[in-house]
């Protein structure tokens, strides 16, 4: 069945220069198209997952008694939300790389602590976790006062508060906008080329680097893999706002 | 004024005292020389026109608003003390809101249970049999599960005071709890708050309900921009008021 796949493949590349699906028929860069997909799948996730919690502790610290807890966070939000995420990762990995201690696995060669995956793991989370802050916030401050009160009257300190009836109420507020915040996300992890992640548009790029006539095919790859990621993201998302609406409580279509 | 510890404090003392309490927000002096105190088991029954600072002064006493200067104590611990240990006073003032503001994404049942686990530390299963025991009390049988979105403003109410109750406090407050309920379910609310002041809780009450205040209190304080301007028992306070400021009030109620 592949095999009749990968002639079928072969085939089409010879007749027609402009359509050369080169790795689906080469398993050499079919290994590096799946790495690729591997990368973009683990920064994505991993992320997603890093973005949110910024999002809620800086959600957290803005209601900070401290003025000086709460300008730190309005500062690192204006920091990362007005300028280029590309910057940011360039910025984190070229000037930033070079302040950090390096290590030496082999004895010979130095490497840096924070590889240029890492830097693009902790420039993007931050990049979104400025926007999670900001729709958390909104989220919380939806939030009836009273109700917070009512669980202070009970006895629950303020982070109990937090943890236990403000945060999943506002949660539900903030879901439609985190949603469109994480398809953001997912779609700017393919800047990490930038500094050399080895991610699925910087295989494919390099993919057709090596074979012109492959362009084509990679560009349709790009779309049905980013198609399909973001796709499942939403569907998820989506779900999962169903799943928490609450009965007789407004929003999300609820009964 | 002597710094009155916890551990002198027998039930034959007032169990909430309050001492020339002053109020301000910003430049509105709320609160101007409040003075008067609730003996265990007592229930009584704060009246007065719209903004007299009722609600200030009851959210005072469970400290959700600070006050500028004076005493107010429950059972000898000083609630105006910056050391107060808040969650110490909340477990032994219950309190229960216009508004209900109860949790809406717990059902009933779990809205009961919420604050005995987390703050009290309690194991579930002990605490279940009481959050059940408590929604029986309050006539809810049947309605554990539902969400507070889908019971009605009656209901709500009386889960509200279920889950206060089930923190097992020394007093109640309550402000104006019948106060955004129709006419119909404002008795089934009464008649919950009746049978807890029946069963000896303290209650300190803001009611706009003359006839329930009468019926139920042992004592009355009418305030007026601040101050206590006239209280006494039910009977003499409704028959033989004297201050022309409570015989208004009172004439445009009754
Ligand atoms: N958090 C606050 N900040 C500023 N002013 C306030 C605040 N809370 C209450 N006030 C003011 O204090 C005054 C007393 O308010 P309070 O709510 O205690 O009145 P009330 O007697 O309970 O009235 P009502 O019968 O309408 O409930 C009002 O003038 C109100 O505007
Ligand atoms: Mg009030």
């Amino acid at each position: 069945m592949w095999d009749s796949i990968q002639t079928f493949f072969r085939d089409l590349a010879e007749r027609d220069a402009s359509w050369n699906f080169i790795y689906i028929y080469d398993d050499n860069e079919l290994e590096r198209v799946l790495e690729g997909m591997w990368v973009t799948l683990e920064l994505s996730v991993v992320c997603v997952v890093f973005s949110v919690v910024i999002g809620l502790v800086g959600a957290w610290l803005q209601g900070a008694r401290s003025r000086i807890v709460r300008s730190v966070v309005q500062g690192y939000i204006q920091f990362f939300r007005n300028t280029p995420p590309l910057v940011q990762l360039m910025f984190f990995y070229f000037a930033l790389g070079q302040f950090t201690p390096t290590y030496s696995p082999d004895g010979y060669l130095q490497q840096p602590i924070i590889s240029n995956v890492g830097w693009a793991i902790i420039s993007l989370s931050f990049f979104a976790g400025a926007f999670n802050v900001e729709i958390f916030r909104a989220g919380i401050e939806a939030v009836p006062q009273s109700t917070q009160e009512a669980a202070e009257s009970l006895g629950m300190s303020r982070f109990q508060a937090y943890v236990y009836v403000v945060l999943p109420l506002a949660f539900r507020v903030s879901l439609p906008a985190l949603n469109n915040n994480l398809v953001n996300l997912v779609k700017t992890t393919t800047q990490a080329l930038a500094i050399a992640v080895p991610e699925l548009l910087y295989q494919l790029v390099s993919i057709y680097n090596d074979y012109s006539t492959a362009q084509n095919a990679c560009m349709v790859l790009m779309f049905i893999v980013y198609i399909t990621l973001v796709g499942f993201l939403v569907f998820g998302m989506n779900r999962w706002e169903r799943r928490m609406v609450i009965p007789g409580y407004g929003g999300g279509g609820g009964r | 004024m002597t710094d009155a510890a916890n551990g002198n404090w027998t039930p034959d003392l007032p169990i909430v005292s309050l001492k020339d309490v002053h109020k301000s927000f910003g430049d509105l002096e709320v609160l101007k020389g409040i003075s008067f105190d609730v003996m265990k088991g007592e229930v009584i029954c704060i009246i007065g026109p719209s903004g007299s600072g009722k609600s200030t002064l009851i959210r005072c006493v469970n400290a959700l608003n600070p006050i500028d200067s004076g005493s107010i104590t429950v059972e000898g611990q000083e609630v105006n003390d910056p050391k107060l240990d808040k969650l110490e006073l909340r477990k032994k003032v219950g309190m229960v809101f216009q508004q209900y503001n109860l949790f809406p994404h717990k059902t009933a049942l779990e809205n009961v249970m919420m604050a005995p686990v987390l703050v009290l530390k309690e194991g579930k299963a002990s605490v279940e049999a009481r959050a059940r025991a408590l929604i029986r009390k309050v006539r809810l049988d049947g309605k554990e599960d539902s969400f507070p979105g889908e019971l009605s403003g009656g209901q709500q109410q009386r889960v509200a005071i279920a889950r206060s109750l089930a923190m097992q406090p020394d007093v109640m407050l309550f402000d104006e709890v019948t106060a955004a309920l129709d006419p119909e379910t404002v008795k089934e609310v009464l008649v919950t708050i009746k049978d807890l002041a029946q069963e000896g809780m303290t209650c300190m009450l803001v009611t706009h309900e003359m006839g329930f205040a009468r019926e139920i209190a042992d004592h009355i304080y009418f305030t007026d921009r601040g101050v206590i301007v006239e209280h006494g028992p039910p009977a003499t306070f409704f028959d033989e008021a004297k201050d022309p400021r409570t015989q208004e009030f009172l004439g445009q109620i009754l």
